[in-house]
């Protein structure tokens, strides 16, 4: 699954100068200033440090963003669908089922207080309004598709009784199974140590390619999404400043990402003292496109 | 260097005295320690920890913070160690009145240092000292961290979950797995991808980024 062979198609999704400001009591805040892209059934990922908008962008896509916050764009569509032009009802329809998003923490993102197999069930039957028997042969399908040994145990569990990496697989499994056409994760993977992290990670990895899906990475980690995703988006002070290939990350030619990989100590190859990031006023206006994310 | 729970931050509190209900040896400087620290151990012995927004008292300005620990070593020439050791953190002496929710990420884990240097201790305990900062951000203050080590010819343990870190910053490591060392051996090593133990060689593969086959043989080890 590339990019390469869908560029013919018609995009998944298209994101087109998406602006998002906060006001403040005193000043506004532009946190995301004219971002715009597109992408098919591949994985995208957006990086940049905290602040930059990569966030707000996903957030923005699924109509996360609540007031003070003020949304504008010249064009959301999803797969031939204008996101802008549905009322809050008919959004419903598609958030949760047809674009769905898994969040950084499970601790704070499951019900504590209800037990995991009727959360992920929940999800289930709320979109396709099946019976409680098939969400319960669903749910142990899917609990067991993200590689949970003992899924029955898990399905009468609460949240509180699994550890942070199941926490994390519970919240993909509940993602899934309403098989959505894309998948919106924020840093899906940071809470959890590095092999659980690899391991969650092949776990979304294959049901994406099965399943045809698209996903929009959001990560800080640049050498993590270089590794994982098709293509990287990179952003900075609300903006774009840089699309490659994934692979291509560390030929980037964008001074900031150029900078931010310097940044990062590397396991072979030792420096006395790291670059340290000089940041410049026209990194909030120009932008380098290796390829045609645009 | 261990994931979490493997029980490396716990070993560092028992050193630093904050964690009383521990059993064995611990030598701090040809002294040996009981459960009970004395006043002198802390100005030998310092830390600095994970999360600058938690570590420093919201309501406290930065002098007041740096003031703290030289009231109670009773340490005159409070003026002169508070403007050099501001300087020498790189933050200077405009920062001085300020309260933490006027400063950056990176600007509070200055401070923190600052307030673990103004003794000047000989040993710094560093929990997880970068992993709540924005990478360049983490090369600034690993930068810092390594000059002042040079400079004031100081001991470091510190603690990370991130074996790139530990690459750039240290000579020896060793990996916990499971409340024990699993693994001790030269960050050379380290850098030659030779580790012993099958447990340390995963951990380095899953550190050196995602990769489809590589987790496929990947092993349990709790």
């Amino acid at each position: 699954m590339t990019g390469n062979s869908l560029l013919s198609e018609k995009p998944l999704l298209e994101v087109e100068d998406l602006h998002v400001r906060f006001h403040t009591r005193t000043r506004i805040v532009e946190a995301v200033r004219g971002v715009s892209f597109s992408m098919g059934r591949e994985k995208v990922g957006i990086v940049g440090e905290s602040g930059s908008g990569k966030t707000i962008t996903g957030r923005s896509i699924l109509r996360l963003v609540r007031p003070p916050g003020e949304v504008r764009a010249k064009r959301i569509e999803f797969d031939g669908i204008d996101l802008l032009g549905l009322s809050d009802q008919e959004f419903r329809r598609i958030r949760g089922k047809r674009i769905t998003m898994v969040m950084q923490d499970p601790k704070y993102s499951l019900n504590p207080v209800m037990k995991i197999g009727k959360q992920v069930m929940e999800a289930y039957r709320l979109h396709t309004g099946a019976s409680r028997r098939q969400a319960r042969q669903k749910a142990l399908e899917m609990l067991e598709a993200v590689r949970i040994r003992d899924p029955e145990r898990v399905f009468n569990a609460y949240p509180h009784e699994v550890s942070g990496g199941m926490g994390q697989r519970i919240m993909i499994a509940m993602m899934l199974i309403p098989e959505p056409d894309l998948i919106i994760a924020d840093e899906p993977t940071s809470a959890l140590d590095v092999t659980v992290q690899m391991q969650v990670l092949a776990i979304m990895d294959d049901l994406v390619s099965q399943r045809g899906m698209g996903m929009l990475f959001i990560s800080h980690d640049l050498n993590l999404v270089a590794s994982f995703c098709d293509r990287v988006i990179i952003m900075y002070a609300g903006r774009i400043v840089e699309t490659c290939r994934a692979s291509e990350l560390h030929n980037a030619r964008h001074p900031y990402t150029r900078g931010l990989l310097a940044s990062l100590p590397r396991i072979d190859a030792p420096v006395a003292e790291l670059p340290v990031l000089k940041r410049r006023e026209e990194w909030k206006t120009d932008r380098i496109d290796h390829d045609l994310i645009r | 260097m261990g994931e979490s729970g493997s029980g490396k931050s716990t070993v560092l509190r028992a050193i630093s005295g904050l964690n009383p209900d521990w059993s064995g040896r611990i030598t701090v400087l040809g002294r040996q320690q009981g459960p009970k620290r004395e006043k002198a151990f802390y100005k030998n012995v310092q830390m600095v920890f994970q999360d600058p927004y938690a570590s420093l008292h919201p309501r406290h300005t930065v002098d007041r913070v740096l003031n703290e620990p030289l009231d109670i070593h009773g340490i005159g020439d409070k003026e002169e160690r508070i403007r050099a050791i501001l300087d020498d953190v790189g933050l200077g002496p405009s920062f001085r009145f300020r309260y933490p929710h006027q400063l950056s990420g990176g600007q509070r884990q200055r401070v923190a240092i600052a307030r673990a240097l103004i003794l000047e201790p000989r040993i710094l305990l560093l929990d997880e000292p970068t992993s709540a900062l924005d990478v360049s951000v983490q090369a600034e203050i690993l930068n810092l961290l390594n000059r002042l080590k040079r400079e004031r010819r100081l001991t470091y343990i510190l603690v990370s979950h991130d074996l790139a870190v530990i690459a750039h910053m240290c000579e020896r490591l060793a990996v916990m797995n499971a409340g024990s060392i699993v693994e001790e051996m030269s960050v050379d090593q380290l850098r030659r991808a030779a580790p012993e133990k099958d447990y340390t060689r995963q951990l380095l593969q899953a550190s050196l980024g995602y990769d489809r086959e590589t987790v496929r043989h990947f092993t349990r080890y709790d």
